[in-house]
């Protein structure tokens, strides 16, 4: 077995076994790699859909995203931005940049993201050709974990048409009631500024019923006072002037 | 089937389960049972791993230098969960999201590098194949054993279809909470030794102490 364990043999097998192997992993992402990344932007595509409540299982995700369009908007001036790619853009990624997020003091923090990005995607869902509902993105700390969801407003840009979440790790049964569609459903209908301040909060308990702010309030979800907390917050730091504010008010005017 | 490869495909099943006897693999039998749909994909990604790289560590097994034989076993293996990996993105993309990083540790599950080492290095591919596939199965069962009841008790549902009504849905059973998070998986998999020594007793290991009763008050003094 001298031949066997001799170092030529050692190194003879260790580099064929390495090229071999190399060559069936390489052939399987580059093969697979195109199958993968449709599945992916279908995968964002459904989730925004779904957090807007627009999503409907009989069509196809394409046909129904196919009134979208999708737009970068720049938050500190509200405008949109025109860029080449818009599916390039990573706000995620943007949001732990330095280059291209500015660090929030903890008076603005509400939401407890530390960074907020410079230009956001939103989405703007059309009907016949007129403007009807807009889709933001938002995202900030709950309990355990940031959560990253969408909340979309109908066209008067003050009625919440539905909110959701795609990514999050609250504790399942408590926190985790976030995905529950009947609480999801306390949404639609709940309005977000009042005198020019954002009013929407998620309460301990239930919304007394004809109380005067009933209509900006949403059940809490019980035993989760962290994460109902912390769904009030991100709503009130992204619809607020840190925020999508300015471009509200900018889409309001026509001046976007 | 002659019955020396039914006896290599079956024994791991139940008689040498390595869950259960060797207490082998069991983080990702904790984390990814919570519903039978991804334990289902997981116990096939599993077994496809377990068979294919017994199969090619037993090919090149004769011309592997024991001083790197683990490291050739382990870029085997490496690459094949790898492909696997890739694979599950490209069919099952919303399964292969929540099982997350766990089709990447199959790398680490101790099953895999376990019969390449134990079984692999020594025998033909043939038996090789069979013998990786039958430990895929009995990981399989337990997977699935410890997921039906997770995901039945913790969420009412089996396979995603509804079958206690929720009480939060207007229905009568309050879901236990606890059934899905990671620790109920040790009691159940806990019952499932339990059931299975129960009806083969050769699997009770001989006790390492023999505890001594208790002395009495007067024997003390």
């Amino acid at each position: 077995m001298a031949s066997q364990d001799s170092i030529q043999k050692t190194l003879t097998v260790a580099l064929l076994l390495c090229f071999v192997c190399s060559v069936i992993v390489s052939a399987a992402a580059v093969i697979l790699r195109p199958m993968q990344e449709s599945n992916k932007a279908l995968d964002k595509k459904k989730n925004i859909l779904l957090a807007a409540g627009l999503y409907q299982e009989s069509l196809s995700v394409d046909e129904q995203f196919s009134a979208i369009q999708t737009r970068i908007v720049d938050l500190s001036t509200g405008l949109f931005v025109d860029v080449d790619d818009v599916d390039a853009f990573d706000q995620r990624k943007s949001a732990k940049d330095p280059a291209t997020s500015q660090a929030l003091s903890s008076d603005a923090d509400i939401a407890k993201i530390s960074r907020r990005e410079n230009q956001a995607v939103v989405y703007i869902v059309e009907s016949n050709d007129t403007f009807d509902k807009i889709i933001l993105p938002v995202h900030g700390y709950g309990l355990w974990s940031t959560l990253y969801g969408f909340v979309a407003l109908e066209s008067d840009l003050n009625t919440i048409a539905g909110l959701g979440f795609y990514d999050h790790a609250e504790t399942p049964g408590l926190g985790g009631e976030v995905d529950n569609p009947r609480w999801k459903a306390f949404w639609p209908g709940k309005q977000v500024y009042k005198d020019g301040e954002v009013a929407i909060e998620v309460v301990k308990g239930a919304v007394i019923a004809g109380s005067d702010r009933a209509n900006y309030q949403v059940d809490g979800l019980s035993g989760a006072t962290l994460t109902s907390r912390g769904v009030s917050n991100l709503l009130t730091f992204w619809l607020g002037e840190d925020g999508f504010q300015a471009f509200l008010s900018n889409l309001k005017s026509g001046s976007a | 089937m002659s019955v020396d490869t039914k006896k290599i495909l079956v024994t791991p099943i139940f008689d040498d389960n390595p869950i259960a006897l060797q207490i082998l693999g069991i983080c990702s039998a904790l984390a990814v049972t919570t519903g039978l749909e991804t334990t289902l994909v997981m116990c096939i990604a599993l077994t496809a791993v377990t068979s294919f790289s017994n199969v090619f560590v037993s090919l090149v097994r004769n011309h592997v230098p024991s001083s790197i034989r683990i490291i050739v076993q382990m870029i085997i293996i490496a690459s094949l969960v790898i492909v696997v990996d890739q694979i599950l993105k490209a069919v099952a993309y919303d399964v292969s999201k929540q099982l997350s990083v766990f089709v990447g540790l199959i790398i680490t599950n101790c099953i895999v590098m376990g019969r390449a080492e134990a079984f692999a290095m020594k025998n033909p591919p043939w038996p090789s194949f069979l013998d990786g596939f039958g430990n895929g199965l009995g990981y399989s069962v337990v997977l699935l054993f410890v997921a039906f009841f997770r995901e039945l008790l913790g969420a009412g549902k089996l396979f995603g279809v509804e079958l206690l009504s929720l009480a939060t849905e207007g229905g009568w059973y309050i879901p236990n909470g606890m059934m899905l998070l990671p620790p109920s998986a040790f009691f159940i998999i806990g019952f499932f030794i339990w059931i299975l020594r129960v009806r083969k007793t050769a699997q009770i290991e001989a006790e390492e102490f023999k505890i001594v009763k208790n002395s009495t008050l007067r024997e003390a003094l």
